[in-house]
């Protein structure tokens, strides 16, 4: 964990609410499936958004505006300085992948699933990537995970763009040796009902702190409780208790 | 030079900063990121009889200037405590610490404390009487003077540590209950905890925190801490433990003048795992500001 000054390099909008910030700093302590622990003038805990890409000094964090918080983010232009803790969680293990692994992300979700996919491509992995969103105004990244091999899905509930329905409904199209998820707790479980293979599920909660001393975001697995901060965000298939 | 020297109930401390229980765990999270023996000492995570998971989530609110927290006691129990935590904590801690304790029944406060009073690090205990009676109708034993007592009696019966009774402002009658304690024969009163709060979600129309309610710490509760430590100075002659939105050294001054002899932070270590380091290393610039040569001369200097 460090504590640092990133400056915004770029900040701007790819979809509804949706917004894509690129900050310019010390990435050295990041990993992939981690997130970051933002403090913004005016409120009084942070803001935590995982980390979407990592290249050189370039954090790129993808953010949708759902609060006072968000709204202020939106607003903020290149050069402002945002104090921001790195470090954060423990990350996805891409050890486990197998060849073809799948990478289902759902909205907000959809972020930590960039950096996640390029490192399995340098690893010489298939991956393919599943993409769910409410309706095709929201769609974001289709063409940035294309452009790094993957074989892409993208599935709306109203169905205004890609496969009509949910990401599960996408799940037979692909042949997969392992996954990876992150989004809405609903889809979350969803997808731990439908897949077939075990897989790494990337957890949202209201936290304090983000880097484990409040238990503000406990929750309880199978091997004992658990910081989502801290021990999490990513927990395995095996463990979790719906 | 001028001196942080401070003392609670006997014991020297370096600095006067504490800080409190459930914002630090038991420390070793942040001695991962700086030497926490720069502490005066710390509150560790409050500790119960038996293990507790505490309340579902969400847990925590953000509010103006501050937050509601309901983890409602998360802690692995007190046999886990000394079997698990403590080891740890002694391999990066070598000063005294403060256990907190919790209960929900005299005998939760009674088991709890005498187990802990047989460990070495533990220096000071701080009980919190803010957690309801399960005896009591749910009553908070911090609500009334004869339960405070009750819990300070039982507890000083059973242990040969300091006692700190760590007081709840949501009460009518503040100063009744530490003088209730003080009459006990608490060794230290520690004020204040947090204040019930609530914060609803305008998109859902629903409370934030899935308890409903919660205590609600941060720098917008500083000054209703300073004048319960100001009062309380008034009627007791026991050592007092200030707090509450603690945020930077001038807050720590403060809270001496109205009465504290130590100071312990909060909410300021989640926003900022740093900020007892910082505050610390702050203390010098800000005494020398307001002509201070030695932190012990201001103790209820405001008086």
């Amino acid at each position: 964990m460090k504590d640092l000054i990133f400056t915004i390099e770029t900040n701007k909008k790819i979809a509804k609410n949706t917004y894509e910030m690129v900050l310019l700093g010390d990435t050295t302590d990041i990993k992939c499936g981690q997130f970051v622990n933002i403090k913004l003038d005016g409120f009084y805990l942070r803001r935590p958004i995982s980390v979407c890409d990592v290249e050189g000094d370039r954090l790129t964090i993808i953010y949708k505006v759902v609060g006072a918080g968000t709204e202020a983010m939106a607003e903020m232009g290149k050069g402002t300085q945002l104090l921001t803790l790195t470090g954060l969680g423990n990350g996805y293990n891409t050890e486990k992948s197998g060849d073809k692994p799948l990478l289902v992300g759902g909205g907000a979700g959809v972020p930590p699933m960039y950096k996640l996919c390029r490192e399995l491509v340098a690893q010489g992995k298939k991956p393919s990537v599943i993409l769910g969103f409410n309706s095709a105004e929201e769609v974001f990244y289709e063409d940035k995970f294309k452009a790094l091999g993957a074989t892409v899905i993208v599935a709306t509930a109203d169905g205004s763009y890609g496969v009509k329905g949910f990401v599960t409904d996408a799940f037979d199209m692909v042949d997969y040796t392992y996954f990876y998820t992150c989004g809405p707790e609903p889809m979350l479980k969803a997808v731990y009902n439908k897949s077939t293979t075990s897989g790494q599920f990337s957890f949202e909660e209201r936290m304090g702190c983000g880097f484990g001393a409040c238990m503000g975001c406990s929750c309880k697995t199978k091997y004992g409780n658990k910081r989502i901060c801290k021990d999490g965000p990513v927990l395995e298939k095996e463990e979790i208790i719906w | 030079m001028v001196s942080l020297k401070t003392n609670l109930c006997g014991i020297e401390l370096d600095n006067p900063i504490i800080p409190a229980s459930g914002t630090f765990g038991f420390g070793y999270e942040f001695a991962e990121i700086y030497d926490i023996n720069c502490l005066g000492t710390f509150s560790f995570k409050g500790t119960t009889k038996e293990p507790r998971f505490g309340n579902p989530t969400p847990r925590i609110a953000e509010c103006e200037r501050g937050m509601i927290n309901a983890v409602g006691l998360q802690n692995p129990g007190v046999d886990k405590v000394i079997s698990e935590e403590l080891p740890k904590l002694r391999k990066c801690f070598h000063k005294p610490v403060m256990a907190n304790v919790s209960g929900f029944s005299i005998e939760d406060y009674v088991e709890a404390c005498k187990k802990l009073d047989k460990e070495d690090i533990v220096g000071w205990f701080e009980i919190n009487i803010s957690c309801p009676n399960v005896h009591g109708g749910g009553m908070s034993f911090g609500v009334s003077p004869e339960l405070a007592g009750n819990v300070t009696r039982a507890v000083k019966a059973v242990t040969t540590k300091p006692v700190i009774i760590k007081l709840s402002p949501n009460v009518t009658d503040i100063v009744a209950i530490a003088k209730a304690c003080e009459e006990a024969g608490a060794d230290g009163i520690s004020l204040i905890n947090t204040l019930l709060g609530m914060k609803i979600d305008l998109r859902r129309k629903k409370p934030v925190i899935a308890n409903k309610m919660g205590g609600f710490s941060g720098p917008a509760i500083k000054p209703v801490a300073v004048r319960m430590i100001y009062q309380v100075y008034d009627a007791v002659k026991i050592p007092i433990v200030g707090g509450g939105g603690v945020s930077c050294a001038e807050d720590v001054i403060e809270m001496m003048l109205a009465g504290a002899s130590a100071v312990e932070v909060g909410a300021a270590n989640l926003v900022d795992p740093y900020a007892c380091k910082k505050i610390i290393e702050d203390l010098p610039r800000a005494m020398e500001k307001y002509g201070i040569k030695d932190l012990k001369d201001i103790i209820g200097g405001a008086h």
